[in-house]
């Protein structure tokens, strides 16, 4: 094992088992790791940020965009750059917020952004996650018409249809919630509370997964680094 | 004895949880593992490609999400190597570019990959769907160089590679909203094909794409990476994972009827 992946074993053992103290209770140990984390996250994020993101998006195409203008260069080189000025622009006017002078100015950035968010995103959402799925609702019965489809097949469409409707009846207020309407809705609420129970067995999967790896690590590695030391 | 178990310290929990964990770590369970047809149809789709197609993986998830998504990264990128499979990464998530660059070459060494040709690593570009629209046009235009800066005009296997056409399968591995955003702009938009390995913890959001076939398959977590690699035949850290994660499951159950039986019976006594 080489020295440097020892150490990094080491860092990254004595770093978890910092974490891992707070299970008995809050301690200086835990404290340290945390900010450690949470530093080391935010410095991470603008170093990609700035090197994967601001560099070839604003700064070089900036370069570009007044290099003709430099002296020395060659005038040739065009002032069709010049046009990669204009998005570099609108993205400086959220520094308008600096200055309470000058915070109005975020508006426009900000009005292009809603507006270009919007406007992608609504037809696409909607023929995603409610055109779709509506489709995919009904469409089992297309299958239960047609005779292809076995008796679980059927059940399943049908219980489909049952939650989908009686889930939408719990969250509909325009009607008070009475006689068929609330019975309706309790039978959305049992659809709803199974969905919850769902994703917690999931969350629990996915929770000790990162038990299990941490565990599989100071075993297996940083246990089995121990060697290395005699 | 009902009082005990009400007032009991949550630390006692957690050593049973702990214990859960080490024991199976140091003796190792070999339950059956049964592949689930959603896995069952990624894997399909990969093994039915001719060599020499494409699929682009996007490592969307951080290290925190490692444990889960990595032995489905792994195993996925072996059966893409073994099938002559050309594979193009790229992240949408700024955690990514380390672990992901990594993985794929730790694996690349493995099965004799050859950067550039047989695989590329594109790096991480900031903003979700301006990313995905705008390679949908030209992946030069988000992309234009590689994660080792390597222009992508340089780089053999991309020579053919514009836009979404040339690509067959995109696989999201997820921790995050990022298959959603996918399907919404990628799928709907282009027509392409989707699957994805997501993390436990979001796996029930994407059932509802599964059933309408915007998703062609989906891997859950520890055990979708345990089924993948029981179809590759090559048992790793998913089937470990999924071993270890049993008896934690059932202690975990046993925990929340306990503790709902506790709840009812103090609660009818107090009535």
């Amino acid at each position: 094992m080489e020295l440097i992946d020892f150490i990094g074993i080491w860092i990254a053992a004595f770093l978890t088992l910092c974490i891992y103290s707070f299970l008995y209770r809050d301690n200086p140990f835990y404290r340290f790791a945390e900010h450690l984390f949470v530093g080391m996250s935010v410095g991470y994020t603008i170093t990609i940020s700035i090197y994967q993101g601001f560099i070839p998006f604003a700064w070089e195409p900036f370069w570009e965009a007044i290099k003709p203008f430099w002296p020395g260069v060659p005038r040739e080189a065009g002032w069709s750059g010049l046009w990669k000025l204009i998005p570099i622009g609108i993205g400086l006017l959220f520094f308008g917020g600096v200055s309470p002078r000058y915070t109005w100015l975020i508006r426009y950035p900000s009005a292009i952004l809603i507006g270009l968010g919007a406007g992608l995103a609504i037809p696409n959402v909607l023929r995603a996650d409610i055109f779709e799925q509506t489709r995919g609702t009904v469409e089992p019965f297309a299958s239960i018409n047609a005779g292809t489809l076995s008796i679980w097949g059927i059940l399943g469409a049908i219980l489909m249809v049952v939650g989908v409707v009686c889930t939408l009846i719990y969250f509909y207020f325009s009607v008070e919630h009475r006689g068929p309407v609330n019975w309706l809705s309790k039978v959305g609420i049992a659809f709803l509370m199974i969905g919850f129970g769902s994703a917690f067995g999931n969350t629990v999967m996915g929770r000790v997964a990162l038990l299990i790896q941490r565990v599989d690590f100071l075993i297996n590695d940083w246990i089995g680094s121990f060697g290395a030391l005699f | 004895m009902l009082s005990k178990l009400i007032n009991l310290d949550r630390r006692i929990i957690f050593i049973l949880v702990a214990l859960a964990v080490i024991i199976p770590t140091l003796l190792p369970l070999n339950l059956p593992i049964n592949v689930s047809n959603p896995t069952q149809r990624i894997y399909d789709y990969i093994d039915t490609l001719p060599a020499g197609s494409t699929i682009m993986i996007a490592f969307d998830y951080g290290p925190s999400s490692m444990p889960e998504l990595n032995p489905m990264a792994k195993a996925v990128l072996r059966h893409c190597f073994d099938k002559k499979v050309r594979v193009i990464g790229m992240t949408l998530y700024p955690f990514a570019p380390t672990l992901a660059d990594t993985l794929i070459k730790e694996v690349a060494e493995e099965k004799g990959a050859v950067n550039g040709e047989d695989y590329v690593f594109l790096g991480f570009r900031p903003g979700y769907e301006q990313v995905m629209l705008r390679m949908g046009t030209s992946i030069a235009s988000a992309f234009e160089k590689d994660y080792t800066n390597t222009p992508l005009t340089e780089i053999p296997m991309m020579k053919d590679i514009t836009n979404y056409d040339q690509i067959d399968l995109i696989l999201d591995l997820a921790s995050g909203s990022t298959t959603q955003i996918w399907i919404t702009y990628v799928n709907v938009k282009y027509s392409q094909q989707i699957a994805a390995g997501v993390t436990g913890v979001i796996v029930s959001n994407m059932y509802p794409y599964l059933q309408t076939k915007q998703l062609i398959g989906l891997m859950p977590g520890y055990l979708g990476a345990s089924e993948y690699e029981k179809l590759i035949g090559v048992p790793e850290k998913g089937t470990e994972g999924i071993n270890n994660a049993s008896p934690v499951h059932v202690l975990i159950f046993v925990l929340v009827v306990i503790g709902n039986t506790v709840f009812f019976i103090q609660r009818r006594r107090e009535e």
